[in-house]
């Protein structure tokens, strides 16, 4: 098992560079989703307030 | 009937109609997403053999093109959406292409850094002014000063023209990437894979290679799909159909101001 993650010795770079690419991924993914629903709770908050101007 | 008449082109170009069947294909864009990513990636360590060169370290290819083809594919349509805006004044083209920079820019980012960590071993440097890793580099910059362009300027239509302009005129950027291994023949190596030519890959190799490819394409249109259906709802909340999707009661004096192309 361990000499599948030394990678023939080249494991930190291959590793490293899959990891930022998951992280980076992950990171847009929760970003767009946060930034849908802070979007969503204003629009709900300015739609029930009665005085919308 | 012409074909243009039978397909309401226009049906979904309107924010209105377009918010609601993104929303429905969302589910089906991630699961094709996680598989194609479920596959690629055992294919990517599992399957395809070692490189007699390379060795393990060649792996990082599966991520490394695919991002590369995504960075430029994406500025490509970016720039498209941008003159759809311009010339036509489609405010939905405008809101696809604000949507689509940030992921291109992050293609980009990590083309650039799977490079860099790829040519590490192989090179025995993480960067070198070379001709592709260069452009590639401007291509990062280019992305960056339309999302600074974007939230720089607040009214949407300026916004959308001062980006787009930069865009457009970025493209040019496009070809002098793609041709520049052959054009100034530095360190990166040509392109293994064209439509001109057999590709100079092992079958295996090249399948998951392409099929990461897809992955992230996918990744792509799910992730800008989502990030448009916020961007509408940002910029379309005076609208009545925005109004009553977030329970307002249907005003009568705010007429369909939302609809006006």
């Amino acid at each position: 098992m361990s000499e599948f993650f030394a990678m023939g010795g080249h494991g930190f770079y291959i590793w490293v560079s899959y990891a930022v690419t998951a992280l980076l991924m992950m990171i847009e993914v929760i970003a767009v989703i946060r930034g849908k629903r802070t979007v969503e709770k204003r629009l709900a908050r300015l739609a029930s307030a009665p005085s919308r101007q | 009937m012409a074909l243009k008449d039978s397909i309401a082109w226009y049906h979904f170009s309107a924010p209105k109609n377009f918010y609601p069947l993104a929303g429905k294909v969302i589910p089906w864009f991630w699961g094709l997403t996680i598989a194609l990513l479920l596959v690629g990636l055992y294919l990517s360590f599992f399957v395809a053999p070692t490189d007699y060169k390379q060795g393990e370290s060649y792996r990082i290819i599966y991520i490394h093109v695919p991002a590369a083809w995504m960075s430029m594919l994406i500025y490509l349509v970016m720039a498209i959406y941008a003159i759809i805006g311009l010339a036509w004044k489609v405010r939905l083209a405008d809101m696809m292409a604000s949507a689509l920079a940030p992921t291109g820019a992050m293609f980009t980012f990590l083309a650039l850094w799977t490079g860099a960590f790829w040519g590490k071993p192989t090179w025995g440097t993480y960067w070198v002014w070379d001709a592709r890793l260069t452009s590639e580099l401007i291509l990062l910059f280019l992305y960056i000063g339309f999302i600074s362009l974007q939230s720089a300027i607040d009214d949407p239509r300026r916004a959308a023209k001062a980006s787009g302009l930069l865009a457009i005129v970025g493209v040019i950027n496009l070809p002098i990437i793609y041709f520049s291994v052959q054009w100034w023949n530095t360190l990166h190596q040509g392109a293994s894979v064209s439509p001109t030519m057999a590709p100079k890959m092992a079958t295996i190799m090249l399948t998951t290679m392409l099929i990461m490819t897809f992955a992230f394409w996918m990744y792509t249109i799910v992730i800008v799909l989502m990030r448009v259906r916020r961007i509408i709802l940002e910029r379309e909340r005076q609208t009545s159909w925005v109004m009553e999707l977030f329970g307002a009661e249907a005003s009568g004096e705010k007429d369909e101001k939302g609809e006006r192309k």
